[in-house]
């Protein structure tokens, strides 16, 4: 999967919609024999299908899951997913390109979403992807991407770092937000929306405090 | 001010179902349970109140569309909650998740509803966490599954996590998705209450609108209804953000003045500075001024000023931002999110952020400002859904009421342009088919 080349005024390049060999037969559901699944993403994507009443409905689900495994939506992760669940890998192609969160193109393992929708952009979001951009640099291990709205607009500008949200951010704390993650450490643990206790937007204008202890205010 | 949702949201550990049940959660379902389908729907019905997520449809009469009779019914949770500066849904699921469990199962139980989904996106990845725990706590305590309580009464549920598409919270693309399809709207009619997900009948709601129902139930419709005003009962999260002081969620009465939630509860703009603009409802509602600061904040009374209040979510704009840059961060959310699917919405939400790009590049002239108008009107009640509409109406009001703004934005990009002013004249004249 490839992006459609485009002109430089956006228009598609003649030809990108040609297919590349047209004797050849579409691709059918890929054959369990020659499909080796590892067994634990092959049982998670069966716990998933057991789940609703029809098994399509487990695909993004199971797509999410070959995607933790393979980094991105490769060709051997749609097509594992596509013997386990029975469909053809131009189902699930379809599938994957639809939704933003799902790569159909090799990326950095660790994801960096900073929100530049219009309430976090008005508390300067776009000079926070700037430096979350700058601090990432080329390094092949982070996919930064500026994200529509992420739901966090009392934390604004926020970020989602795999999958954790934190805010409100300056610019200066890109720098120690990407550190954090090549360390391994939690990010910016004061300003994980997990650790607010309150509601009470004061909580926005004041200090978090010490982060507390346990998982703040997730599951036990 | 009368909390429901909001009064114990502080309680350290609420989201466990121990904690929960000390502050008297799931009574509610309890004493649902002693009355009948038909009288739960009643009390649904008499307490009006309207949908949380956008569109502002009586939820009773809702839930009184589906068909009666044994069928497969199913319920969906609309937890897809996307909309630009709307955070009100995180918060009740990170924090209360039981009362949203407790609110779809006595709707189930009114609906006749035996399976359930709750579609959370992907994003909220914290919060989906905490659900899952709090649904596998409520099979674990017999809210759940078989014989819930010791009736007749069956209701599995899922949660089904996105993968980040705003279309995935229009309600007819919710359920393709949940179908495992691309998340495309379909045509209505036929309505979900009739052919839903999987075909069956279907209904649909949003977070906030369930999790008011174990409240309904114990204080009774009736009573609910006295709260806010006529045509808009109830209790409200309103989501502040943008440029305030005290950006959050707030549970206001509804009826209440713009200004006091503004200024009162979010504390107003910075220092110094005044309210330019204010989306009362969301992105997709129409802006409106400083000087409609003192509408009353309900359904009905901001739809005559033009707006809607939608989910609910205010986002204030300062006067130190340009009002080109708030319509092309609106353009460009809109346009990436199309799902491609009609015309109109696909090419218009394109064709507005490049002609935006051209006034901001100084390529424009006055006239882009008019043709620009004019595609707003093309895209609004010719699509499938509503997402080009939400562009078009936030665009189009801005257009209308900064016009002179959009007009100066123009004039003083084509003096910053090096090629503004007179076209070069070419050094040799171009002669068409000379080469």
């Amino acid at each position: 999967m490839t992006a459609v080349p485009r002109f430089g005024h956006g228009s598609r390049v003649p030809g990108w919609d040609t297919a590349v060999d047209l004797d050849k037969d579409p691709m059918g559901v890929p054959d369990p024999a020659t499909t080796e699944v590892p067994a634990d993403l092959r049982a998670e994507i069966e716990g998933h299908m057991a789940k609703y009443p029809d098994r399509r409905s487990a695909a993004l689900p199971a797509l999410a899951a070959a995607q933790r495994v393979h980094g991105w939506c490769s060709p051997d992760a749609i097509a594992q997913v596509g013997c386990v669940m029975k469909l053809t890998p131009a189902y699930l192609i379809a599938v994957a390109t639809f939704y933003d969160m799902l790569e159909t193109q090799p990326v950095g393992r660790h994801s960096v979403y900073v929100c530049t929708n219009i309430s976090c952009s008005l508390r300067g979001a776009q000079e926070l992807y700037g430096a979350v951009v700058e601090a990432a640099g080329d390094d092949p291990a982070f996919n930064v991407r500026a994200f529509e709205c992420l739901g966090a607009c009392d934390i604004a500008p926020m970020a989602s770092v795999d999958g954790v949200y934190v805010g409100p951010l300056t610019p200066d704390d890109a720098a120690t937000l990407i550190d954090d993650v090549r360390a391994g450490r939690p990010v910016l643990p004061d300003k994980q929306l997990a650790h607010r206790q309150v509601a009470d937007p004061d909580a926005n204008t004041r200090d978090f405090g010490p982060a507390p202890s346990g998982n703040g205010g997730g599951p036990a | 001010m009368t909390k429901l949702l909001f009064r114990d949201i502080d309680e350290p550990g609420l989201h466990t179902r121990e904690v929960y049940e000390r502050r008297g959660g799931y009574s509610a379902l309890r004493r649902a349970m002693q009355m009948a389908p038909e009288e739960v729907l009643a009390e649904l019905e008499a307490s009006h109140i309207r949908g949380r997520g956008g569109a502002g449809f009586e939820m009773g009469k809702k839930a009184s569309f589906l068909p009666k009779g044994k069928m497969d019914k199913f319920l969906c949770c609309n937890a897809d909650e996307s909309e630009p500066g709307t955070f009100k849904d995180r918060e009740l699921m990170q924090k209360s998740p039981h009362m949203l469990i407790e609110g779809m199962i006595i709707a189930a139980w009114a609906a006749g509803i035996t399976r359930s989904f709750i579609y959370i996106r992907g994003e909220y990845v914290l919060q989906a966490d905490i659900l899952d725990a709090a649904v596998a706590e409520a099979y674990a305590a017999g809210y759940l599954g078989e014989r819930i309580l010791g009736s007749e009464h069956t209701l599995s549920m899922v949660v089904h996590r996105g993968a980040g598409a705003y279309i995935c919270g229009e309600e007819t693309a919710l359920l393709d998705s949940l179908e495992g399809k691309r998340g495309n709207p379909r045509l209505k009619p036929p309505f979900p209450a009739n052919q839903g997900l999987y075909q069956g009948p279907t209904l649909i709601n949003n977070v906030e609108t369930l999790a008011t129902v174990p409240h309904i139930i114990s204080m009774g419709g009736a009573e609910y209804a006295k709260l806010g005003v006529e045509n808009s009962s109830g209790t409200k999260l309103v989501s502040v953000s943008g440029d305030v002081q005290r950006p959050g969620n707030f549970e206001i009465e509804l009826g209440i003045s713009s200004r006091d939630i503004i200024y009162g509860l979010a504390g107003g703009p910075p220092e110094g500075r005044r309210v330019k603009c204010w989306f009362p409802g969301g992105s997709s509602a129409p802006v409106l001024t400083e000087a409609d600061l003192d509408l009353a904040y309900d359904f009905d009374t901001l739809a005559k000023a033009g707006s809607m209040l939608g989910s609910g979510s205010i986002i204030v704009v300062d006067d130190s931002t340009p009002i080109v840059d708030v319509a092309l961060w609106t353009a460009r959310f809109y346009r990436h999110e199309s799902c491609g699917k009609c015309t109109p919405c696909r090419e218009g939400t394109n064709w507005t952020v490049k002609m935006l790009e051209r006034i901001d590049s100084g390529e424009a002239t006055p006239m882009d400002l008019d043709i620009m108008a004019s595609v707003q009107e093309q895209i609004i009640g010719n699509c499938l859904c509503v997402l080009g509409d939400a562009m078009a109406m936030p665009i189009g009001s801005m257009i209308a009421k900064f016009r002179p703004e959009f007009e100066a934005h123009i004039e003083a990009a084509r003096q910053r342009n090096p090629y503004a002013g007179e076209p070069p004249v070419p050094a040799e004249p171009i002669i068409m088919g000379a080469r």
